[in-house]
């Protein structure tokens, strides 16, 4: 087993034909994502390298059992894709897509909550369990086994899983979270599901400064039998763009590296501070030579 | 992108909020003849995107268009917190009686607007007692309905005509944060005067990822460096100057942040954080390492973990600029993922070798800008 998907899910790509769409719709087949159908309107009721395209998500659903939906759609036409699929009935919908109005990101995640779909994204790299890759992700960093690894940023998350593989260390799942101030999925949301995967032995979370979502990890990180590494990126960096007044209110001196730290340690996380210690970290918890 | 106050009051008094009489100008006789057009004692404020404008003197009184002229001729003399003066707001001075705060953002935990109201505004907000201040977080199917205003005005000890107008002035800012796709909307301080609340002060933060439909805001770019400016009209994903040796560029947020964290860790100087984005091609590339170079640096690090974006394009691109307009420093490139044997070969082919591993990249890099300081 893998979280949320795996080698035996129907996945179905909105924007199939479009240059990123159709490139790393290869990338995908090539990975072994079960892709069984396309929606590309103007374009339903052809093929498309061997894939049925549809002019609508429900079409597409009306021919398939569709488990999970990935977005390759351009982002002033995403939160009309995203709701067409969450309207349609598909649980897992993975939205690559960058640069989303905040305001259509909202509308997207409460939807989605509504009608109980899991988001990843958006601006993710999307994920991979087991032989189902949604998204982006380079096929070579991935490689099946004990590790769940959730994360914020995706090219941190490229090179964390990368040297895992390297060392001969898999991963159950690997789920990107996405950077964009409204992500459908929290940490808390992967861990929860990461504790109770028999085959997920433990979890590494790449986080980074800014927010509070590596403070709630915390919290549940206390609750958990499975032991967590995590990393957080921006040691370094000069604060970020604030919103003046009511995001420091909101935040109250959370968000800081220091400040998540601590929470994370406190919570019995073990913190490497750059990311080659992860790998490190891991062999010893897993005894792995 | 944050809006100056003078634009932020315009939309304010668009959509019905009640702000002080006054103009945004460029000059001192300019701000005479609007105080003469008021007809009372006015205030001249400086129009930069920084807060503590008022301690940094940026705010001054004037009771005639001569003072007006005077307070406004120094005030745009002067620089706030590092930014010229360019533009004044010459507006009424209110009576005040009190001052309260408002304001509504986009609380990304919650996944919800949020209203944050408090009795107590003016300066030094951020420092306030968590049980002065209100939070109330919104349904985006249901907005800002009436009875959810009233609440708050009732929660911050409103009564009476001002409890209406304050409740009728958040629905008006709820409108705003939807319609101006707004990510914050303030107002700090909202003014008691009289048996009136009015606007002195507007805050506007708009969604970068909406300004594409939202044509009628002009854009500002004032808390930019010239250096940013110039990529942000490249199309570079995010790129702030840090004033050291070594030019950075990494692909991703992350990744960026991670490099720079390793760099000072070897004891180099990131000259930048610039997160070229995801997927840029060619050209954009092409133009993000111009950018590198026009920071003058000892060293340029790239950091290419090739997902959506291909090391070929990112390897064409450094090929490109080489061949072009030249390359005076030395250039560590770490490169691995999508297309890596294609982007290998390309910088093969100028004579740049590519690393498999951040870790000696770091290092190289952070050597070689030692190296340069010797020199």
């Amino acid at each position: 087993m893998a979280i949320l998907v795996d080698e035996a899910s129907n996945v179905l790509i909105q924007g199939i034909t479009g240059k990123q769409g159709s490139f790393h719709f290869r990338q995908m087949r090539a990975f072994g994502t079960n892709v069984v159908s396309g929606v590309a309107p103007g374009k339903g009721g052809s093929l498309y390298e061997g894939v049925p395209l549809y002019e609508t998500v429900q079409e597409a659903c009306e021919h398939h059992a569709i488990d999970a939906t990935v977005l390759f759609i351009p982002a002033a036409f995403c939160k009309d894709a995203a709701l067409e699929a969450i309207e349609a009935g598909i649980k897992v919908i993975v939205i690559i897509t960058e640069h989303i109005p905040v305001q259509d990101e909202l509308i997207i995640v409460n939807r989605a909550k509504l009608k109980e779909a899991v988001i990843i994204g958006p601006n993710t790299f999307g994920m991979a369990s087991w032989k189902c890759k949604l998204g982006i992700l380079p096929n070579v960093a991935f490689s099946p086994g004990p590790v769940g690894v959730v994360a914020r940023s995706g090219t941190l998350t490229y090179e964390i899983v990368g040297s895992l593989t390297n060392v001969g260390i898999g991963q159950t799942s690997v789920v990107g979270l996405g950077g964009d101030r409204v992500p459908g999925s929290s940490f808390v949301d992967m861990l929860k599901r990461f504790e109770v995967d028999p085959d997920t032995k433990c979890v590494v979370l790449v986080g980074e400064i800014g927010g509070n979502a590596e403070e709630e990890a915390a919290e549940f990180i206390k609750t958990m039998s499975k032991p967590v590494v995590a990393y957080l990126a921006g040691k370094s960096a000069p604060p970020g763009k604030r919103m003046g007044h009511a995001g420091a209110i909101i935040e109250r001196g959370k968000g800081t590296y220091e400040g998540k730290v601590k929470a994370l340690t406190a919570a019995g996380a073990q913190v490497a501070t750059f990311p080659y210690e992860v790998v490190e970290k891991v062999q010893t918890l897993l005894g792995h030579p | 992108m944050k809006c100056f106050e003078y634009m932020g009051k315009e939309i304010f008094a668009r959509f019905g909020i009640l702000v002080p009489q006054g103009r945004m100008v460029l000059t001192p006789e300019d701000a005479a003849k609007v105080a003469a057009e008021i007809g009372k004692p006015v205030v001249i404020k400086s129009q930069v995107l920084s807060g503590k404008r008022g301690k940094a003197g940026g705010i001054k009184f004037a009771d005639t268009p001569e003072e007006a002229a005077q307070a406004a001729a120094q005030v745009l003399s002067m620089t706030v917190q590092g930014l010229p003066v360019q533009r004044i707001l010459v507006e009424e001075k209110l009576k005040i009686d009190a001052e309260l705060y408002v304001a509504i953002t986009i609380d990304g935990a919650a996944k919800a607007p949020v209203v944050i109201a408090s009795a107590k505004g003016g300066m030094d907000i951020e420092e306030q007692d968590e049980a002065d201040i209100v939070k109330t977080h919104l349904d985006v199917f249901l907005g800002l309905p009436a009875f959810l205003a009233r609440d708050v005005a009732r929660k911050i000890g409103l009564r009476g005509n001002l409890a209406k107008e304050f409740s009728d002035i958040l629905s008006k800012m709820y409108c705003i944060l939807n319609h101006k796709d707004a990510e914050l909307v303030e107002i700090n301080p909202l003014v008691i005067s009289g048996d009136h609340l009015i606007a002195a002060d507007a805050k506007l933060t708009i969604d970068d990822s909406a300004l594409y439909r939202q044509k009628d805001i002009p854009f500002v770019d004032e808390d930019m460096t010239e250096v940013e400016k110039m990529a942000k009209a490249a199309g570079v994903g995010s790129f702030v100057e840090l004033g050291g040796d070594i030019a950075i560029m990494a692909n991703g947020a992350g990744i960026t942040m991670g490099t720079l964290d390793m760099v000072q860790l070897f004891g180099g100087h990131p000259a930048n954080f610039m997160d070229a984005g995801g997927g840029t091609g060619v050209e954009g590339t092409a133009k993000a390492i111009s950018i590198l170079l026009a920071q003058n640096p000892k060293v340029i690090f790239i950091n290419i973990f090739g997902g959506i974006t291909r090391c070929d394009d990112v390897a064409n691109a450094l090929a490109q600029v080489k061949r072009n307009i030249g390359i005076p420093v030395p250039v560590v490139v770490r490169m691995v993922g999508t297309n890596e044997e294609a982007g290998v070969r390309i910088l093969k082919e100028v004579g740049i070798d590519a690393y498999r591993d951040m870790k000696t990249a770091a290092q190289m890099a952070v050597a070689l800008a030692k190296r340069g300081e010797g020199a």
